[in-house]
């Protein structure tokens, strides 16, 4: 019996969510079968709009891949929005200063160039808050706030200077890039094949090394006990630097797959929340790849299905993240069966004899 | 006031921090109160002011029993207790914590306050700046503050834990004469928690010892410092033979070392340790023992001096590019520089200046921070060189510093043996420490988290873990918190890496077991470390003596 409890027991923080958001639809005097319905609807409804929240899913499921990696070393990377924000600019400079000037550069040149500058950006940014951290004392979180505004600033610094464009410029995006630069989508959505297949290689690629490799192992210790980590012989500091970068290269490459798939030039807008979002999946997800995906398929079809909505009913879109948050809120506070269960006599005092 | 604590018991699951203490207290006296750390005397102390109640037994306040429901409630009732970490509010000034002490009404009547305050401290001698944020201000400083503030809400017991932890000799001076007044021309009764002994027959009218929970007796001072200590580490047990394992062939050689940390300094330790041999390392906790062997292991850096194993210097290794980041400060000032003459000569403006300036800093920027990218992955630490060279490091807090709790003993052991290889081969790491397990007996499987292991078994476990062959094995209390019957098993581990031809380095507060294990001991007092006696040639009582901070 409690077995079994314990099996379904992730399904009841799913309930209660929309449960309470049904309950809040209703007092705004909506029917939430025709909310819901719409949000499906909105989110697979035609082709275009499997597409488009395929296409969205891509950048939130890169940027949790990263984040897998840099939580189960217990460290934790808010600065994955700026990240993102430093791939895309990476993509974006390759974009305007190589491509730009010269249009007879073949796509399949470009391209792979634009992707490994966004990845070493995202990496550097990334690296950045790690050295901030191993050797500023500065915590990662702080750090990566921080860096996360820079990158922003930096971003409206370019489209409003030196990247802006040359006639009738509203300093809002930069000019769109040639065709040569921009990964090819599918028909009239904003979904690429080709990123597609990346997504799926760095999930499984990271998913099999944490699950598999001395790497994965090392960092799994750190994020358990650094202290002791150390003392059994991991290079803390190498580790974590090395386990920033790969988040903030995947990050990076999700900021390349946003700027020129999702959009065709630079915005201010570039990072949209992906980077915050996919924290949330992260901490809904544990450190479970197949999940991660999962749940990011979730959210990028609440986040699509928003807009229909917003058409059907009198709601307003942001009813996508008010059903995300109950979410969030709803798995943390009920989430582990263990801790709602646990019996009094179990938490034994921490007290110690020791002075 | 008159204090009586009856037969105490205070438990933790299986263990008996306090096991059944019966002591009185007299007004107008000052008792000091002895122990090891571990020994009871913190739990003790934090049941008589309230902190926690204990198991059983009974606490009469002038013949009244007594049921403290916090330490608030203890202090009305007259029993202040002075923490060794000031229970105050840094980011406040003097006057404002003092404030707290009272029932404050709406309005704060702040310069009476004050005046009493200084009145108040007057009379035991402390000038306190009642303007001073109290982050600001020395931890004596803060003792004196926290002592008043007791002594305002009317406090008749006071307790001090440590109280000369940190704070300087002139402080220490005007505490002690503050006590003796306080006991003398107030009847106060005073409770003075140590486990320093000058201080004690410095201050005190009567000591009384626990050990391993228990009341081991009490002593009129002055009482001989060999007398406190045989109370303090037990009475000499016929010891048992012991075959050594030493052959003349230095694994350690210590040449002039000094390490230096914020609280305490260790300076010229020179010494050799031969295959086989067992240097113990005796003296109160905080001594200066761990200094030598974290200095020893590289988790602390040496201030000068050599550690050399097996002929060579334990050093970690320096990344080829170490210089990367300097470069970033030469870029930098090169800018800088152009920058300046260009601007004199005329040829930039001062916005185009600002501008080169900022890519000038951008660009060292980034110098530095991918030279630290490139250092981290091309240097070693010095713990890991040693690690490397076949030394080992056993911490004496198992869950906290050397074991990692969530992972399973197989996983402890995959991350011990992996190395360099990409992939963790899963079977042999199971393999391996099934066997393992075997040979060392130890109640668990492989899929075990060492969480859930008992004391004992994760400190097999740690042993369990260690590579073969060892050079050196540094231990921190190897056998604290373990029954007698695994502590012998503990020590027959040893034994087989002795035969092997390791040398052995361990802290430990029993003096029977130095006595027993060792070939040679050495007696830490206050950073400085006595002559090593041989084994054969001395007694608890020598020891017990250098332990008091006596050279024999």
């Amino acid at each position: 019996m409690e077995n079994a409890l314990k099996r379904i027991w992730p399904a009841v923080p799913v309930i209660l969510a929309l449960f309470s958001t049904t309950l809040l639809i209703m007092a705004f005097g909506s029917n939430p079968i025709l909310t819901y319905g719409a949000f499906i609807e909105g989110a697979f409804g035609t082709e275009d709009s499997v597409l488009n929240t395929l296409a969205f899913w891509i950048p939130l499921l890169l940027c949790a891949t990263g984040l897998l990696v840099t939580f189960t070393a217990g460290l934790w990377n808010i600065g994955v929005e700026g990240q993102l924000v430093m791939g895309a600019i990476g993509a974006s400079w390759v974009a305007i200063a190589v491509a730009g000037p010269n249009p007879s550069i073949p796509a399949w040149i470009i391209i792979p160039l634009e992707i490994l500058a966004a990845m070493a950006a995202g990496a550097l940014w990334a690296a950045l808050c790690a050295v901030l951290k191993t050797r500023g004392g500065i915590h990662e979180i702080f750090g990566g706030v921080a860096l996360n505004n820079l990158a922003v600033i930096f971003t409206n610094y370019l489209i409003s200077n030196p990247w802006q464009p040359p006639r009738g410029g509203s300093f809002t995006k930069t000019e769109r890039f040639l065709d040569t630069a921009l990964i090819p989508v599918v028909g009239t959505s904003r979904f690429s094949v080709l990123s597609l297949v990346l997504v799926i290689v760095a999930l499984v690629l990271i998913g099999l090394a944490l699950r598999g490799s001395s790497w994965g192992l090392r960092l799994k210790a750190m994020g358990k006990n650094l202290k002791a980590a150390f003392i059994q012989g991991v290079p803390s500091e190498r580790e974590a630097i090395t386990g920033m970068m790969v988040a903030g290269a995947l990050a990076g490459l999700a900021g390349a797959v946003r700027v020129l798939s999702w959009y065709d030039s630079l915005r201010q807008s570039i990072g949209g929340g992906i980077g915050f979002l996919a924290v949330l999946i992260v901490l809904l997800a544990g450190t479970q790849p197949i999940l991660t995906a999962f749940i990011a398929l979730v959210f990028s079809a609440l986040l699509n299905g928003g807009t229909t909505v917003q058409l059907r009913t009198q709601l307003h879109s942001a009813l996508s993240g008010v059903i995300q948050g109950a979410l969030v809120l709803f798995v943390l506070l009920f989430g582990d069966y263990n801790q709602v269960f646990r019996k009094k006599s179990e938490t034994t005092p921490v007290e110690t004899a020791h002075e | 006031m008159h204090v009586e604590l009856r037969d105490i018991h205070k438990h933790f699951g299986p263990l008996r921090a306090n096991d059944g203490i019966s002591l009185t207290f007299e007004p107008g006296h000052i008792y000091g109160i002895l122990g090891e750390n571990g020994a009871g005397k913190s739990t003790l102390m934090k049941i008589l002011s309230g902190y926690q109640a204990p198991t059983s037994g009974q606490i009469l306040l002038n013949q009244q029993p007594a049921n403290f429901a916090s330490p608030s409630d203890a202090l009305r009732r007259g029993v202040g207790m002075l923490y060794q970490d000031p229970l105050d509010f840094p980011p406040m000034r003097v006057i404002e914590n003092y404030q707290l002490a009272y029932d404050n009404k709406i309005m704060l009547p702040l310069r009476q306050r004050e005046e009493d305050l200084i009145a108040f401290g007057k009379r035991f001698g402390f000038t306190l700046d009642t303007r001073a944020y109290v982050d600001t201000m020395t931890m004596g400083e803060r003792q004196q503050m926290e002592l008043l503030r007791l002594l305002a809400l009317g406090a008749e017991l006071l307790i001090l834990d440590e109280p000369t932890t940190g704070i300087s000799a002139e402080q220490k001076t005007a505490l002690f004469d503050a006590m003796r007044r306080l006991a003398q021309e107030e009847q106060k009764t005073i409770i003075l928690v140590s486990h320093k002994l000058e201080e004690v027959q410095e201050l005190c009218d009567e000591v009384s010892v626990l050990r391993k929970g228990k009341w081991v007796g009490s002593h009129p001072i002055p009482c001989p410092t060999a007398e406190m200590v045989r109370l303090m580490f037990g009475e000499e047990l016929p010891r048992a033979e012991r075959v050594s394992c030493r052959v003349e062939k230095t694994v350690l050689k210590l040449d002039k070392m000094a390490v230096h940390t914020y609280h305490l300094n260790i300076d010229n330790i020179s010494l050799d340790i031969h295959e086989g041999e067992v240097l113990g390392l005796a003296g109160l906790e905080g001594s200066g023992q761990q200094l030598l062997i974290k200095g020893c292991a590289g988790l602390l850096p040496l201030y000068r001096g050599r550690v050399m194993l097996d002929d060579s210097p334990v050093e970690g290794q320096r990344s080829p590019f170490f210089w990367l980041p300097g470069l970033s400060g030469i870029v930098f000032s090169g800018g800088f520089a152009a920058m300046i003459v260009r601007l004199l000569l005329g040829q930039i403006t001062g916005i185009a200046a600002a501008g080169e300036l900022t890519l000038a800093a951008l660009l060292a920027g980034a110098i530095w921070l991918v030279g630290t990218i490139i250092i981290s992955w091309t240097s070693q630490s010095t713990y890991h060189a040693f690690q490397q060279r076949g030394g080992a490091y056993v911490p004496a807090e198992r869950l906290e510093e050397a074991l990692i709790p969530g992972l399973s003993l197989t996983e402890h052991m995959a991350l011990a043996t992996s190395g360099k290889s990409m992939l963790v081969n899963w079977k042999d790491a199971q393999d391996e420490i099934a066997r393992r397990i075997q040979q060392f007996n130890i109640k668990g499987q492989p899929q075990t988290l060492v969480d859930k292991l008992s004391g004992g078994n994760q400190q097999r476990a740690m042993l369990a873990l260690m590579k073969s062959p060892l050079r050196l094995l540094l231990l921190e209390h190897p056998t604290r918190g373990l029954d007698v019957t695994s502590a012998n098993w503990m020590w027959e581990l040893f034994q087989e890496r002795l035969k092997e031809g390791t040398a052995i380095i361990f802290v430990s507060a029993d003096l029977d077991e130095l006595l027993e294990r060792s070939d040679r001991i050495a007696v830490f007092s206050g950073g400085v470390m006595s002559r090593m006696v041989n084994t054969t040639d001395t007694t608890v009582d020598e020891l017990g003596h250098m332990i008091g901070g006596g050279e024999s």
